[in-house]
């Protein structure tokens, strides 16, 4: 069928898709075109077009061991790395435990508990972990009536690392289960019944059949947790900056904010994002084929 | 030893149950209890002997947080219903193959996905669009989540086949297959998809952060980091009463703490039941 005639059949789909390209167009596509301005000497009364050109002098930053860039970098790694190992094995774990449960009814209500927090905010979780473990909390508020030493908590640097790994389980181990329960409920019965009756006890389902079950999924979003390796909770970090300072909390989403849109150092900023996206980018692409060449699925099928 | 096992899991998720019910519950006893009651508590009550709405009054007598609420329902209804509506066209577009243009029109809304766009050049966007200080730089940046997208495709795309092609023989065109058929058997989907954006609308913080300097026009998430997350101090300006009525600090900020959560609370049990039926799993599925 020639395409003007497609075009006239399917007139009615291509019009309504129209205003939703249109946003995404003009908002995830045009910016980055803005990335421009990571090769420039970016004046906001000269405008993108009119700033001049200077090579790539912004991304000197990225090479020359700028100690803020180089702190910034540091606790992003040390974050994502932290998040990784004691983050991602929790939501199985829990959806496993779910799982076990005998009654469909308390099961339920378990899931509805623990997928709430994910629908918070990072303002109210931050604000509830203050209420928590903060000076004038809940767990110093007993300490004191006790005459026990008080601990600091938030607000202390030296822990910032380990409170902000906290407040992503408290937030979203629960919701991450989803995942993982419509994973288990797919996994063909019969193949419990076999192990069980070739002799296997708990463990060894758990091992042979339980977790090469869920093993497409965890590929999947181990993949996409590297995709997203240089990006640690950019609000949840903003929002706590003023109480724990920039030394411990800094991370590259924060310094290309407080760099860029603070300081008005408009290129190395963009230049830094720009990196950042790029590197990201990379890692998915590349962590996806590595998942292919392992004979996984990965997020996208070839 | 069965026994044990069982009973260590239930413990498990006992105390992680009780790490999210024992903050809210906190948080609202505060919110209702008056001075004597926060001094003698040390800040932060947990059983309250006598209750108060003082805080609640306080707070909606006008000045800035009354003000942030308003601010914060307008954009999240505003936002929601535009959201929903635009991303339910673009997935009704993209949800038969072959059609005219569906390869490049699906690429566009997937590599949405994985390039997110830098700060930077998010907020030059805004600004050349002439946007900041205003309310549609809260909502238009974000309005379509490809996520989203795909999970409503996937959705329409499992709808039974045959319903539609009888339709079509009857004579009727494609949008109002959309409209009459399409739109009422995806009510579940429909509900949750509108959920993560009112969800998404009503939490949003650094937007307002980043594009709205005028505080007159703050939602409440602005106010909450200000006022509660950050030690500044609420007097008349923000919660309209002062002096001897004026109820503790610890009182107000759980309250403004109670008042946004608690929408959250009230649409959530409609539907979280559908998060169960699979609405989200067809994406998973690729």
């Amino acid at each position: 069928m020639p395409w003007h005639r497609r075009l006239l059949r399917d007139r009615v789909l291509v019009l309504v898709a129209v205003p939703g390209v249109l946003v995404l167009l003009v908002f995830h596509y045009l910016p980055w075109l803005g990335n421009i301005i990571a090769f420039k000497d970016y004046q906001p009364y000269l405008g993108i077009k009119d700033s001049p050109w200077v090579g790539l002098d912004n991304f000197h930053v990225l090479v020359d061991g700028d100690p803020a860039f180089r702190n910034a970098l540091t606790n992003t790694l040390l974050i994502t790395l932290l998040q990784v190992v004691v983050v991602f094995p929790v939501p199985i774990a829990l959806a496993l435990l779910l799982d076990s449960l005998a009654s469909e009814r308390l099961k339920r209500l378990t899931q509805s508990v623990l997928y709430l927090p994910h629908f918070l905010s990072w303002v109210i979780v931050i604000a509830v972990f203050q209420e928590m473990f903060g000076n004038a909390g809940l767990l110093n508020t007993v300490l004191r009536q006790h005459d026990l030493a008080t601990l600091s908590i938030v607000g202390n640097p030296d822990l910032f690392k380990a409170v902000v790994t906290s407040q992503v389980l408290w937030k979203d181990a629960g919701w991450a289960t989803i995942l993982f329960l419509a994973a288990l409920s797919r996994i063909d019965p019969e193949l419990y019944e076999a192990s069980a009756v070739d002799g296997a006890g708990r463990m060894r389902q758990l091992w042979h059949v339980t977790l090469p079950g869920l093993r497409p999924l965890i590929v999947l979003l181990l993949i996409l947790r590297l995709g997203d390796s240089l990006s640690v909770g950019f609000e949840q970090i903003l929002l706590q900056q003023p109480a724990v300072g920039q030394h411990a909390s800094e991370v590259l989403d924060t310094y290309v904010y407080n760099n860029g849109i603070l300081a008005a150092d408009w290129g190395s900023s963009a230049a830094v994002g720009l990196i950042k996206g790029l590197v990201g980018l990379v890692l998915v692409l590349g962590a996806n084929s590595l998942a292919h060449r392992l004979g996984e699925q990965g997020v996208y099928q070839r | 030893m069965r026994y044990a096992v069982r009973a260590g899991k239930g413990l498990i998720l006992l105390l992680c149950c009780a790490a999210v019910v024992i903050p809210f519950f906190g948080i609202l006893a505060t919110s209702l209890s008056d001075r004597a009651q926060v001094t003698e508590a040390g800040g932060f009550v947990l059983f309250p002997k006598r209750v108060t709405f003082a805080a609640y009054q306080a707070m909606l007598s006008g000045g800035v947080v009354t003000r942030a609420v308003l601010v914060s329902l307008l954009i999240t209804g505003a936002g929601t219903l535009l959201s929903l509506t635009a991303t339910a066209l673009l997935a009704y577009g993209l949800s038969r193959r072959g059609t005219f243009g569906h390869r490049p029109l699906l690429m566009i809304v997937l590599f949405a996905l994985l390039f997110t766009p830098g700060i930077i050049p998010s907020y030059l966007v805004v600004k050349d669009l002439g946007l900041l200080e205003s309310y549609w730089s809260l909502i238009l940046p974000g309005m379509i989540n490809a996520f989203n997208v795909i999970v409503l495709r996937a959705f329409f795309m499992e709808l039974p086949n045959e319903v539609l092609d009888s339709a079509r023989v009857d004579g009727a065109g494609d949008f109002t297959i959309l409209w009459r058929i399409v739109l009422p058997l995806s009510r579940a989907a429909l509900a949750v998809i509108g959920l993560f954006y009112a969800v998404a609308y009503w939490n949003s913080f650094f937007a307002a952060l980043l594009y709205l300097n005028d505080s007159t026009m703050w939602p409440l998430q602005l106010v909450l980091r200000t006022y509660v997350v950050n030690p500044n101090q609420l007097g008349v300006d923000q919660v309209g009463v002062s002096g001897a009525e004026l109820p503790p600090q610890e009182a107000i900020q759980m309250a403004i703490l109670v008042l946004s959560i608690l929408p959250i609370l009230l649409v959530y049990p409609f539907v979280q039941r559908h998060f169960a039926k699979g609405v989200l799993i067809g994406a998973v599925k690729g």
